[in-house]
């Protein structure tokens, strides 16, 4: 069967929804990076459970577990909020309610990073 | 019969098509329990997020600031929001790797489909009641 789109719309591949597999390829890729990022995440928990500060401080002041840290931060805030987008679209059919939902969902992971990534910093310069 | 679509415009009865039924009518299946799953504990651990947040500042506030997130959490209430968001991230993780699988075409078999559905949930009670454990009988704490 012939296409109905017009050899423009095929050659950017975007479909119907203008923005093609991009949120689905960034979900997975995100995805893939967390399987490794959250079994070291689980290590350091276990790791540091029940020790003092002194433990916590001297461990995330390390430049590469400061590294890892932020990585891991960085990259499940925007899993996270590639699967809000979603559940967001699945749910909230009013559109002014989704842009308000959508836009207080980027500004708290922006916040949330934020304050991670500036404590990682105060920790490694304590 | 069959209501109009909410969206769609009013038809006569007579060229009322009938919709799919909706989730309420199926009997739960561990595929489907598994899917809901996903999305609850993905949004459960956005939650955890902020705990992530709290305690990387509670470090970075010295003996006081890491003291009293300890008190906090260590609270029975505390304890068991904390094993939720352990078996939420061993869930999601497990089952996580199982939608990878499917994204590279493996496991979509009804049968396999419903094992591996029962496989993530007995994984991932077993680890998160395991890390439970680790802890309880003292073998944490190893980066000090």
């Amino acid at each position: 069967m012939s296409s109905l789109q017009t050899p423009l719309h095929r050659v950017q591949g975007l479909g119907a929804s203008h923005s093609g597999t991009g949120h689905f390829w960034r979900q997975r890729v995100t995805a893939v990076a967390l399987v490794p990022l959250g079994l070291w995440f689980a290590y350091v928990v276990l790791g540091l459970a029940g020790t003092t500060e002194v433990a916590a401080v001297s461990f995330l002041a390390h430049p590469w577990n400061a590294l890892l840290m932020a990585a891991f931060v960085v990259t499940l805030l925007y899993h996270l909020t590639l699967g809000l987008q979603v559940v967001i679209d699945d749910y909230v059919h009013t559109p002014g309610a989704k842009i308000v939902l959508l836009l207080l969902v980027r500004f708290a992971v922006i916040a949330t990073g934020s304050i991670c990534l500036f404590a990682l910093i105060r920790i490694a310069s304590l | 019969m069959a209501a109009p679509h909410p969206t769609g415009p009013q038809k006569p009865a007579s060229l009322q098509r009938p919709l799919s039924p909706h989730l309420t009518i199926y009997r739960w299946a561990p595929t489907m329990i598994v899917s809901i799953a996903h999305r609850i504990t993905g949004v459960a651990l956005g939650a955890g997020a902020l705990v992530l947040a709290w305690w990387l500042v509670a470090i970075s506030n010295g003996p006081e600031g890491y003291q009293s997130f300890y008190a906090t959490v260590a609270t029975p209430l505390g304890l068991i929001v904390l094993f939720g968001f352990t078996w939420s991230l061993c869930f999601h993780m497990l089952n996580g790797i199982r939608h990878l699988a499917w994204d590279l075409g493996y496991g979509f078999g009804k049968s396999v489909a419903g094992q591996s559905a029962v496989l993530v949930i007995a994984l991932s009670l077993i680890l998160s009641a395991a890390a439970f454990a680790f802890v309880w009988t003292g073998h944490a704490g190893y980066l000090s």
